[in-house]
């Protein structure tokens, strides 16, 4: 069984081998549309329905991809072993709340407008990082997961103190809404469609008016377009920053990344400041990570359970899915994890409460009333038990941790690790001339 | 000219030694601080006391919790998370035993295996049922050395040899599926575990007012040091410790003097496991309460602890259990309650820095 997984992995990853970036990302989102739009469709959902699981998807597997191409850079190209993704995360969604949210909602913010409050939110993030990494990183790779993982903790333990759940500084009234957390601003997609997209109850402008009108007609609820017209805007942003990676990974920058990783020693042999090229990629990648969260929270809430050290783990497993060194791999490695590992149960879960009549009030509280009927061979209650909601989520992080370690010990490459990006700028396997031809 | 040469000596070693200075002035200006707020009445003699002694308490859990993650520490070389999680299995399986043993016969048995039983109601408490409490430590002991072996069996044994940060992944993974199967089985939610109120206390006087002390206060710092002084004499004395600080201290020498590895890696989870179990079910009993997560939410002051005292020195987890739990209930003077926990990093991050081998560094498994 576990061969034939391994082998079916290897079989993935060698057809993979033989295509372009693009044709397997357009092969993957195809099949993952398919996939789910099948779903839906056993599931008996309207074109509405349809349309807002693949937005869903959509928008899970483009934030994901963003984090984990942000991981992939210090991970995969540089090998600085972070564990506090989520805690980076944190100060580019608080940053960004506490800089743009408006004086009069409670907590109370500056009310700078949106594009500052971002920027302000990933500088945040990266300067965070940067000073983050100058002790970290004079430690070896153990040492370092454990101090930013303590870190990730600080930031968010401090988040949810309620000494800052408002607090003034020069005057100006500021805060983080404690443990109950922060309202952030409106989503900036609504500028598309509505005249003031600032107000919850604005009028839709004249644009707006005919999008949804449009869509109205063929089922597809206002809130759903919206949805989609931004899932689609962060697919642009995903291919942004892993343009921005691509470059940033073949400049010469990218070359000492690599060399730091292959072997630091050389690297400094060769006269490179590898301590500055290390805090400069910290710094980097967290600003990307705080991005990230951004993009993720905007027009909901900011609250510091989003930014538990599991946070962290999920992008973690999406990497090594993907395979770490890779950036292709790590768009992959996202879009698997969002819609597979992360969703998938919960669509598990429906399809078989579709089939399976449990009735209403009639699953088990315990695992003994789920358990016991076993005896006279009745399995409805235990699975009634399994596919309840908060058991759903339970045996979702089991699966997540089976996953880590069946990868970690068959395929630690994951899909496309294999093809790590070379150190060298010329491909060194290759002697033209050499004794191997 | 010679005072330009000390200058320059003098000149030298602030410099080399600038961070510990720093922390030096720092800490000089907090006990002053400490002795002012004494004086001027800001801080009563009474609160001090109470918060060293929490400070203790905690600082011996996390030290009797930190044994075995040092032990495995230094002879796998990684970082376990899963630790956290095998103390709250330890604490688990251990109170399920209490409960059974104490309730069987006069409370149906479904609620007390899942720990819903009312605590008021069994009231269990050191002196009130001993025989319960002992039982569930030793069953805590067993069952948790028990699952370390057959989660080294599947996990990392035929991991052996490969670099700390695949093990370290593959110990998340443990984490995740461990916690999540605990809670599958027995949902999430606080439980209440001892009488409570009930138990028998101490008050000792302190310059004007009392330190309360419990049973179980009582009862959690007795057993770790007892259990730590065990730890010590069985390092130290049998040929397992002689065989096991080699291995420590250098695998492949070891290997080849004869020393059967995979026994001596064995026979370290057991014991270091069988100590995480003691330690899970003696936090309980303590606090007298648990949830699913407990164990998880201490890892990292048990890592902070560990890291503290020097990787892989069972000293060092001690002394650094006792830095860590004294410095967060310390921070308590200055610091609103929010505070405590990322104090306690803070200090273990300093730490790394100024002493990166650290407090009885050097000092391998002793």
């Amino acid at each position: 069984m576990s061969a034939r997984v391994d082998d079916g992995m290897a079989a993935v990853s060698e057809w993979f081998d033989g295509r372009s970036d693009a044709a397997l990302l357009l092969v993957l989102a195809v099949g993952l549309y398919a996939l789910f739009t099948g779903v839906s469709l056993v599931l008996g959902y309207d074109l509405g329905g349809i349309v807002n699981t693949l937005r869903r998807i959509t928008f899970l597997s483009a934030i994901y991809a963003m984090l984990v191409l942000a991981l992939n850079l210090q991970w995969g190209y540089t090998g600085l072993f972070n564990l506090g993704v989520a805690g980076f995360m944190a100060v580019g969604v608080y940053t960004m709340g506490m800089l743009s949210t408006a004086p009069t909602t409670n907590p109370p913010g500056l009310g700078l407008p949106l594009p500052i409050g971002i920027l302000g939110g990933v500088i945040a993030a990266a300067l965070v990082g940067a000073v983050a990494s100058l002790p970290a990183l004079r430690l070896r790779g153990d040492y370092l997961a454990i101090v930013t993982l303590a870190f990730s903790e600080i930031v968010r333990l401090t988040y949810r103190s309620p000494v800052f759940e408002t607090f003034s500084v020069a005057g100006l009234s500021l805060g983080t809404g404690g443990s109950t957390g922060m309202s952030l601003p409106t989503n900036p997609i609504r500028i598309l469609f509505y005249e003031n997209s600032q107000e919850v109850t604005s009028p839709p402008s004249a644009f707006g008016e005919a999008v949804f009108g449009t869509f109205e007609a063929i089922g597809v609820r206002a809130p759903v377009v919206e949805g989609t017209a931004y899932a689609i805007v962060l697919l642009f942003v995903v291919a942004g920053v892993y343009a921005l990676l691509r470059r940033v990974g073949n400049s010469p920058f990218g070359r000492v990344l690599k060399a730091i990783r292959e072997d630091e020693t050389v690297a400094g042999a060769l006269g490179k400041d590898t301590r500055l090229f290390k805090v400069k990629v910290f710094a980097l990648g967290c600003g990307l990570m705080g991005l990230a969260a951004i993009l993720w929270r905007i027009g909901g809430l900011a609250s510091t359970a989003d930014f538990r050290p599991i946070t962290t783990f999920y992008v973690f497993v999406a990497l090594i899915i993907g395979g770490a060194g890779s950036n292709t791999g790590s768009v992959v490695g996202g879009a698997v994890f969002a819609s597979l590992l992360f969703e998938g149960p919960n669509f598990v879960r429906r399809v078989v409460t579709q089939y399976v009549d449990i009735g209403i009030g009639q699953t088990p509280s315990t695992i003994f009333e789920a358990v016991g009927p076993l005896a006279s061979l009745d399995v409805t209650p235990l699975l009634a038990y399994t596919i309840s909601d908060v058991n759903v989520s339970a045996l979702r992080l089991v699966l997540l941790g089976v996953v880590l370690i069946y990868l970690i010990q068959n395929r630690p490459e994951g899909l496309l690790g294999h093809r790590t990006e070379t150190a060298a700028s010329v491909d060194l396997s290759e002697r033209p001339g050499g004794e191997d031809r | 000219m010679a005072t330009d040469t000390e200058t320059n000596t003098l000149v030298a070693f602030v410099r080399e030694r600038a961070v510990l200075i720093a922390l030096g002035l720092f800490v000089a200006l907090l006990v002053a601080d400490l002795f002012r707020k004494l004086g001027t009445g800001a801080l009563t003699a009474a609160s001090l006391a109470g918060f060293v002694k929490d400070g203790t308490v905690l600082g011996l859990s996390l030290g009797l919790a930190g044994i075995g993650l040092a032990m495995t520490y230094s002879i796998l070389n990684f970082a376990n998370f899963a630790h956290g999680d095998y103390i709250t299995v330890g604490g688990v399986v251990g109170w399920i035993t209490a409960f059974l043993v104490t309730g069987l016969g006069s409370f149906e048995a479904q609620p007390l295996v899942l720990l819903r039983a009312s605590s008021r109601t069994l009231g269990i408490s050191v002196t009130t049922a001993p025989v319960a409490i002992f039982l569930g430590l030793v069953v805590s002991v067993v069952v948790t050395a028990g699952l370390a072996l057959l989660i080294d069996r599947i996990v990392f044994r035929p991991m052996r040899g490969q670099r700390g940060i695949a093990l370290l992944i593959a110990s998340v993974g443990v984490a995740l599926a461990v916690r999540y199967l605990l809670v599958f089985t027995l949902q999430t939610g606080p439980r209440g575990l001892t009488a409570g109120q009930a138990t028998p206390s101490w008050d000792l006087p302190v310059g004007g007012g009392s330190v309360t002390i419990t049973a179980h206060e009582a009862t959690l710092a007795v057993l770790a040091v007892a259990l730590m002084i065990g730890t010590h004499v069985l390092l130290r004395y049998t040929t397992f410790g002689t065989a096991m600080r080699a291995m420590a201290d250098n695998e492949d020498l070891a290997q080849v003097s004869g020393i059967p590895t995979e026994r001596v890696i064995r026979t370290t989870w057991l014991l270091g496991a069988g100590l995480t179990g003691a330690a899970g079910f003696l936090i309980a009993l303590e606090r007298g309460a648990l949830t699913m997560s407990f164990g998880w939410q201490l890892l990292l002051l048990v890592f902070a602890a560990v890291i503290l005292g020097g990787i892989g020195s069972v000293y060092g987890a001690m002394v650094g259990g006792l830095v860590i739990g004294l410095a967060s209930r310390l921070s308590l003077v200055w610091l609103p309650e929010s505070f405590i926990i990322a104090a306690a990093f803070v200090v273990m991050i300093v730490m790394l820095l100024v002493r990166p081998q650290g407090l009885l560094g050097g000092v391998t498994t002793v």
